[in-house]
């Protein structure tokens, strides 16, 4: 049953003002220049971790704030309505790599990972794409060997989301057909960074790439159970990472919508507000209702995730892939509402644009969710449209 | 519903209805079911069965089948 399943409380209505105040401060007036340098500000991320909005869904007793994942999605969606690279920082930190070390990591792991996390004295990232590798996840090149002591990794990651700060990377890599993770220091010999520049959009998420030359990672580093790498730590982690993406595409577009709104409201041509004119009144409708199904696709993702239903996985997925394509077609809309000065990087709208297309291709592309949902649909219709 | 129906019945879904499969029927190797489906399997009997899965449960063997399934569940809850 889908009815008032995700009826916020009192508590995460007074998540939302918090951290919409917080964005509203600290990213709105920000983040076009954020975007012009491609840095996300170290004093930023302090401000973010002060209020533990990187270990957000980390429990208590590791010193997170052990939000629930309705609290969370809202957290998403106003720090991507803020501004997109400061929400992608908590994408690979906490959805991507706390979220699944406190789900798969040994009892070392978590304590020793954990409570830094939280505090955001360790950032972390996920090493899984690479410069041939994309969707084709399971086809990476990145090789472990494993000796008495320890395994030894050799490859190259790419598009590696705040690799640039991270302190520790997930990496993803092979050894004949079996696929491991491992949580790789970037202190370790033989791991060196690559800073990335020049990317379309979420340009402050500092992506890098990482090379690994016969890097020798420590036997109690490997994440999970050897050789269910794609199994165990990709599918949660990008299932996680699924569902912060959603919640931070519909932040864009609700950016969009607002700064459209205001706009409307006092820009004059012919004489009258562009709010007067019809076919503006239609572009906000279209962007209204969009907006307002991808919040309803997002809460309810959420509300199952709490709930640990296993059709969650499937309802996070369909969130993304239509939340993702509704931030872009509404970014695009702001664009053309604003004209000229939709086109140029002092306005906001310029930005949802390029960081809107972004979310289309990251933690699996629409066009893979929509493998995944057609699945769904041809073989178990029921379980998308009752859950 | 005694725990081999609720796996079948989960299953029977995730299959295809129109599919058949016995209790001992390998359904990892059947290729019948996608990549989210081993996590999703694996919420699912922590949410019906209140157990906790754990990184030493994660043999392929524990889950592939309806009665390796039970199995499984009965020595969780022992």
């Amino acid at each position: 049953m889908i009815t008032d399943q995700y009826t916020l409380t009192d508590e995460q209505i007074r998540l939302r003002k918090e951290v919409r105040a917080f964005a509203d401060e600290f990213l709105v007036p920000n983040a076009n220049e954020f975007d012009r340098q491609e840095i996300l500000p170290r004093e930023i991320i302090r401000e973010m971790a002060s209020r533990s909005y990187l270990g957000a869904t980390i429990p208590a007793e590791y010193g997170g704030r052990g939000m629930d994942q309705l609290a969370y999605g809202i957290l998403n969606e106003e720090i991507g309505r803020g501004c997109s690279s400061a929400r992608s920082l908590i994408t690979v930190h906490s959805s991507i790599v706390a979220e699944t070390i406190l789900r798969w990591g040994t009892k070392e792991q978590k304590a020793s990972w954990l409570p830094l996390m939280a505090k955001g004295e360790k950032i972390g990232a996920f090493g899984l794409s690479e410069p041939f590798v994309g969707s084709d996840a399971k086809s990476i090149q990145t090789t472990y060997e494993e000796t008495d002591d320890c395994f030894i990794l050799t490859g190259t990651k790419k598009w590696i989301t705040f690799a640039q700060i991270a302190d520790l990377i997930v990496i993803v890599a092979r050894n004949g057909e079996q696929t491991s993770a491992f949580l790789v220091e970037n202190t370790l010999p033989g791991f060196e960074m690559i800073p990335i520049k020049g990317m379309l959009g979420t340009k402050a998420s500092m992506l890098a790439e990482i090379r690994l030359t016969n890097v020798k990672v420590p036997k109690n580093c490997l994440l999970g159970i050897k050789g269910m790498g794609f199994m165990q730590i990709v599918n949660t982690g990008l299932d996680n990472g699924r569902y912060s993406v959603a919640c931070g595409s519909l932040g864009i577009a609700l950016a969009a919508l607002e700064d459209s709104i205001n706009y409307a409201k006092s820009r004059i041509q012919f004489d009258v507000p562009l709010r007067d004119h019809q076919l503006i009144k239609q572009k906000i409708a279209n962007m209204t209702a969009g907006v307002k199904a991808a919040r309803l696709l997002c809460y309810n993702a959420g509300a199952l995730r709490n709930r640990k239903d296993p059709s969650s996985l499937i309802q996070t997925s369909l969130a993304k892939y239509f939340a993702s394509k509704v931030a872009f077609e509404a970014a695009t809309e702001a664009v053309q509402l604003h004209g000229a000065n939709g086109c140029h990087d002092e306005y906001n709208v310029n930005r949802y644009f390029r960081d809107a297309k972004v979310m289309e291709i990251i933690e699996g592309s629409s066009e893979i969710q929509q493998l995944l949902i057609s699945k769904y649909a041809l073989d178990e219709l029921d379980t998308i449209l009752e859950s | 519903m005694e725990v081999k129906e609720k796996v079948k019945e989960f299953l029977q879904k995730k299959i295809g209805q129109d599919k058949s499969f016995s209790l001992d029927d390998n359904i990892f190797k059947q290729g019948l079911v996608n990549s989210l489906f081993a996590l999703e399997l694996v919420v699912f009997l922590e949410n019906t069965f209140s157990i906790a899965v754990e990184n030493e449960d994660l043999n392929l063997e524990n889950f592939n089948s309806v009665n390796n399934i039970d199995n499984f569940i009965a020595r969780k809850k022992a």
